[in-house]
């Protein structure tokens, strides 16, 4: 389907979840699949090692914590020195606290913006710079329908993922002229782990409900929206927001 | 080329200007053609022919084409 030979993508937040999937769909069509972690390195070493092991290709492991900017920075000092050049960028870490606002802890609001949002803009910053020296590239933002529509007790949470639109429609602008195409996607329901935390049966059953293909989506739906907006077949396509939520009627 | 020579090339094709033009009081944002983008584009060149990569901070200090070469001398080991 896809072509990724010779291509070095770096996917954020890639040891579980949508990040993991995106990570396997990117190794079994070729791509060097650079993965990241914040804290587990052992887990992350083993992510590498099921890529090399099960796809035949080049990868490897970067700890750092995403909102930590001079990790970023030092993580793409050490990307270059690796490989010498970066062709996708996937922002795909993230954290999700639910929570009315009245009860909004401060930490929690801070970690939310720090991760998704602000550990985006720095990924973001030193990946366009690789990017821009080749004059090309591109990077897809992994935002959500609920910073797109809003969701009871997610309002930092949606803070974070509108902000991604904001970031994706300005970068595209910006990068534009060095070929380097930013899009986002605005995933609804995925059955991962984070998004169903908290959940019990009634409550998942009702957002089933909710959705016009009367399902959860799977991780694998939405790397390969990722996977199609990373390739070729996307060269036309940036500024965009491509919404993956089987009509989700939030 | 000489290290002197590909610095002076680098300004004068991101910036779309001669070569001549190219003299250490070269300022940033006094022409036209080395506003934000342009800026931007000739860190891209010098990180690209010096295989480094600079520190924000340092990008944004490259205020002068004198100050380009002092920065790049001290910090990164480009010798002119």
């Amino acid at each position: 389907m896809f072509n990724f030979n010779n291509k070095v993508v770096l996917i954020t937040g890639s040891t579980r979840g949508i990040g993991w999937t995106t990570a396997k769909h990117f190794a079994e069509f070729g791509a060097t699949v650079l993965i990241n972690g914040a804290n587990n390195k052992k887990n992350l070493d083993s992510c590498v090692k099921k890529l090399k092991d099960n796809y035949n290709i080049n990868s490897t492991g970067y700890l750092f914590d995403v909102s930590d900017y001079e990790a970023v920075k030092n993580a793409y000092k050490q990307i270059y020195a690796d490989y010498k050049k970066l062709d996708v960028l996937v922002n795909n870490a993230g954290v999700l606290y639910g929570s009315l606002i009245g009860m909004l802890e401060q930490e929690k609001i801070n970690r939310m913006l720090d991760i998704n949002l602000k550990g985006s803009i720095y990924n973001l910053q030193f990946a366009s710079r690789l990017m821009s020296r080749n004059k090309s590239g591109s990077i897809i933002n992994i935002g959500s329908i609920i910073g797109l529509k809003g969701s009871l007790g997610q309002s930092a949470y949606s803070s974070s993922k509108a902000g991604l639109i904001g970031l994706t429609n300005s970068a595209a602008k910006e990068l534009a002229p060095n070929n380097i195409r930013v899009n986002a996607l605005a995933p609804g329901m995925i059955n991962t782990e984070m998004a169903k935390e908290g959940m019990n049966s009634e409550k998942i059953d009702q957002r089933i409900s909710e959705i016009g293909l009367g399902r959860f989506g799977e991780p694998e739906e939405v790397a390969q929206v990722i996977c199609f907006l990373a390739s070729s077949l996307a060269s036309y396509i940036t500024g965009q927001t491509i919404g993956v939520d089987g009509s989700w009627q939030v | 080329m000489t290290n002197r020579e590909l610095i002076i090339k680098i300004f004068s094709e991101s910036l779309k200007i001669s070569s001549s033009k190219v003299i250490d009081t070269l300022e940033y944002n006094t022409i036209s053609e080395w506003d934000s983008l342009g800026h931007m584009s000739i860190i891209a060149n010098i990180e690209k022919t010096f295989d480094i990569m600079m520190d924000t901070d340092d990008i944004i200090d490259m205020s002068t084409f004198g100050k380009a070469k002092e920065i790049l001398n001290n910090k990164y080991n480009v010798q002119f």
